[in-house]
């Protein structure tokens, strides 16, 4: 007993200082990207592994894996950006250049619902379990989200919002939409990930290529998987309503 | 081996060079070979070779340090090869549900990755059914487990995956792209730079494109992060689950530092998007290199008394000690592969036996083994850490000069042929094929995760095992689902 107090004392207070401070993000984090449409080249959409890239020159954040190789070829027409604040709300959010997604609020109605507290059931259907890792880290102590009133249920029938992760498997497809349905209504659906919001890159494989087609989505969360620290400020502006 | 093909690891061969065997003198050979101490079974699969099928072996001779394949043509009902070579029951459920074979006598033949509703069941009044999933109670994957119980003790445990399964090797067919290694890397995705340098060395091989040594060892430093911050999670999944919650919440915090380090040198914290055929996207510069190995110096204390505290606690010591035994017997029967295998007293590292990329220069030092049980997985993979951390720290020490990268050709496939890569992730030896077709695009491909292997070692861990010690086998496994599933 003496030996864990102790070591609780050597290894200290860990959570860090997000959301009062911006999250440290490595130089090389490839976060919202900056697109100038007219100087997106033909290369560049056409070496995109998931056609994220319009004809039009626009990158869709929401069938996007951030992998950079359009960067690569057409480094006039798109630059990678440490912006994290990419949690949308509509459509148009994902698009870039498009509506900047913190200038978004969510749905009052449903927010006024949750009060202080805000309970996500999640369920992964399909994907490669990336997402469900980084959302985890949410809950160790180094980001801690019970400090905002967050918590992961086990039963949907105390979720107030459930997040999907993965494309949505044809054989996981019953099993989602039976969590679903067990959920009180009203209810949100948050989106985590490229897969769930467009399928990613199982849009044509045995899925249904997004959790859309199934069930009606409050939030998309971009990323392959999403940084925590998109996945924890996606949450925060879904629970307070607009962003800064 | 006589009549066998003898092949390096990361090699292509012409799909002409492959031996055609006689199905019963095949069938034979790997009865007689497979499971023994030397030989397991890496891949056995149906090869489609001008126009028709033939069912294709790759196995690993871990003497001799190589892979023998071969091939035959055989009847969709051939006779099984399970109830003489156990280690294939997984690969004819596989053949069988994917392939239409029907491999007679083959004692549990159903589907692997689709539940069809039927379960071993036990009779009798004091039985006890219990069904978990596909939905779980946290933040995991979906899977479907049949506990056969009379009281707290389970007498079966039936695994039913295939709730991830999304078509990863049907996806893969086609010209090279620029989704053929992101498909790779999200086989798995917390192995994905195991599966990206095997992945690579396949195109690397196909087109004889040389990788600089320096890109072999930064590739190999992701490998060995990936360990070290998986292992470090599932020490610390392992101590909650048995309500030790020091170490639980200091490693949740420490698993997400080598992540961290993964990402600082490649901007994703599981590493993906960086291993690319003829090599690595970005350099590790002098000044990166630096803030990394200050970055370990921290950490890696921090992490060594986390784990410490646990292992120095006789509540935690008890519950894992001869909890969740595979015994080496059983272990070697079914082919448990990686760290799970090593725990039960089995002598095998790919990394050491097939080395392939900077595993030929250097590798991390060989740990012990282990008993079986589930404080020995938690021990193999305490040793494994520092094994690796060391590496690590030493490579750092010590990078090869040159370019990170080399031209690659990806039009300039071998054509029909075949390219093997066995590559030691984090749980163990992953085996990825492809075969180019007369254009040199991708006709075929297979990916064996070493989950693959290992699930049935779980259910195995289970049986005559309280119900209640399920979390603490299952998370000394770890699996993958999606690995699995594809």
């Amino acid at each position: 007993m003496l030996k864990a107090f102790m070591a609780r004392l050597r290894q200290g207070y860990r959570t860090g200082t997000f959301p009062a401070t911006a999250p440290v993000l490595p130089d090389r984090f490839a976060g919202r990207p900056e697109v100038y449409p007219e100087k997106v080249t033909e290369e560049a959409k056409q070496i995109c592994p998931v056609n994220a890239i319009s004809e039009n020159g626009k990158i869709n954040l929401g069938r996007c894996i951030f992998c950079g190789k359009c960067a690569g070829v057409c480094p006039e027409g798109i630059r990678f950006s440490g912006e994290y604040r990419m949690g949308a709300f509509s459509k148009e959010a994902l698009e870039v250049p498009g509506l900047e997604p913190w200038k978004e609020s969510s749905n009052p109605e449903l927010r006024k619902l949750c009060g202080k507290s805000f309970k996500i059931r999640q369920v992964s259907a399909g994907g490669c379990a990336a997402c469900e890792l980084d959302f985890n880290v949410l809950n160790t102590l180094a980001w801690d989200i019970g400090r905002f009133g967050i918590q992961v249920v086990a039963s949907p029938r105390h979720a107030d919002a459930l997040l999907v992760t993965g494309p949505v498997s044809d054989n996981m497809r019953l099993a989602l939409e039976k969590t679903y349905n067990a959920m009180p209504k009203p209810s949100f659906v948050i989106a985590g990930g490229a897969c769930a919001i467009s399928g990613g890159l199982y849009r044509e494989g045995t899925t249904a290529g997004g959790v859309e087609s199934i069930l009606p989505v409050d939030m998309y969360v971009p990323g392959c998987p999403p940084h925590p620290a998109v996945m924890l400020e996606a949450l925060l502006r879904l629970i307070a309503g607009s962003g800064k | 081996m006589k009549n066998f093909l003898e092949l390096k690891n990361c090699s292509a061969v012409s799909l002409e060079a492959i031996p055609v065997l006689e199905f019963a003198n095949f069938r034979q050979t790997l009865i007689d070979t497979v499971g023994n101490e030397k030989h397991r079974v890496a891949a056995f699969f149906p090869l489609r070779k001008e126009g028709e099928e033939l069912l294709c072996v790759i196995m690993i001779d871990s003497e001799k340090q190589c892979l023998y394949c071969s091939a035959a043509r055989a009847e969709k009902n051939y006779i099984a090869l399970t109830p003489e070579a156990p280690q294939f029951h997984w690969f004819e459920r596989e053949l069988f549900e994917k392939y239409g074979y029907t491999p007679q006598g083959h004692p549990w033949l159903k589907p692997i990755r689709k539940a069809d509703g039927e379960y071993f069941t036990m009779a009798g009044d004091a039985v006890n059914e219990v069904a978990v999933g596909p939905v779980h109670a946290g933040v995991i994957e979906p899977g479907h487990f049949r506990f056969q119980c009379m009281g707290e003790k389970v007498y079966s445990l039936e695994i039913s995956l295939g709730y991830q399964s999304r078509g990863v090797e049907k996806l893969l067919e086609g010209a090279f792209s620029s989704r053929t290694l992101p498909l790779f890397e999200s086989a798995a995705g917390d192995s994905a730079a195991a599966a990206a340098t095997g992945g690579a060395s396949l195109f690397e091989a196909l087109s004889g494109t040389e990788v600089s040594l320096r890109a072999q060892q930064l590739r190999a430093l992701m490998i060995e992060l990936e360990r070290v911050a998986n292992h470090t999670g599932d020490l610390g999944a392992l101590a909650g689950d048995v309500a030790y919650l020091p170490t639980a919440s200091f490693c949740g915090r420490i698993r997400g530092e080598y992540l961290n380090m993964s990402a600082e040198i490649c901007g994703n914290r599981f590493g993906r998007n960086y291993i690319q055929p003829g090599g690595v996207r970005y350099d590790v510069e002098p000044a990166r290199c630096e803030k990394l190995l200050k970055w370990l110096d921290r950490i890696n204390p921090e992490l060594k008394h986390a784990l410490d505290l646990m292992f120095d606690s006789p509540t935690v010591l008890d519950r894992f000690e001869t909890t969740g035994c595979v015994s080496l017997e059983t272990a070697r029967s079914i082919g448990l592969v990686g760290c799970a295998a090593r725990a039960s007293g089995m002598d095998m590292d790919v990394r050491r036996e097939l080395p392939a990329g900077f595993y030929k220069v250097d590798v991390p030092a060989a740990v012990p083994g282990g008993s079986g049980d589930v404080l020995s997985r938690a021990r193999i993979r305490y040793n494994e850490i520092f094994a690796s951390l060391d590496f690590i720290g030493r490579n750092l020490r010590n990078l090869a000069e040159g370019p990170v990268m080399t031209p690659f050709e990806a039009d300039k496939l071998q054509k029909n042929s075949m390219a093997v890569a066995i590559t030691g992730a984090w749980r163990g030896e992953l085996c990825q094929i492809v075969v180019t077709d007369e254009k040199g695009n991708i006709a075929q491909s297979r990916i064996v995760d070493p989950s693959f292997h290992n699930w049935f070692g779980l259910a195995m861990a289970l049986r005559n095992e309280e119900i209640s010690n399920f979390p603490i086998c299952n998370k000394s496994f770890n699996l993958s689902y999606c690995g699995h599933d594809l």
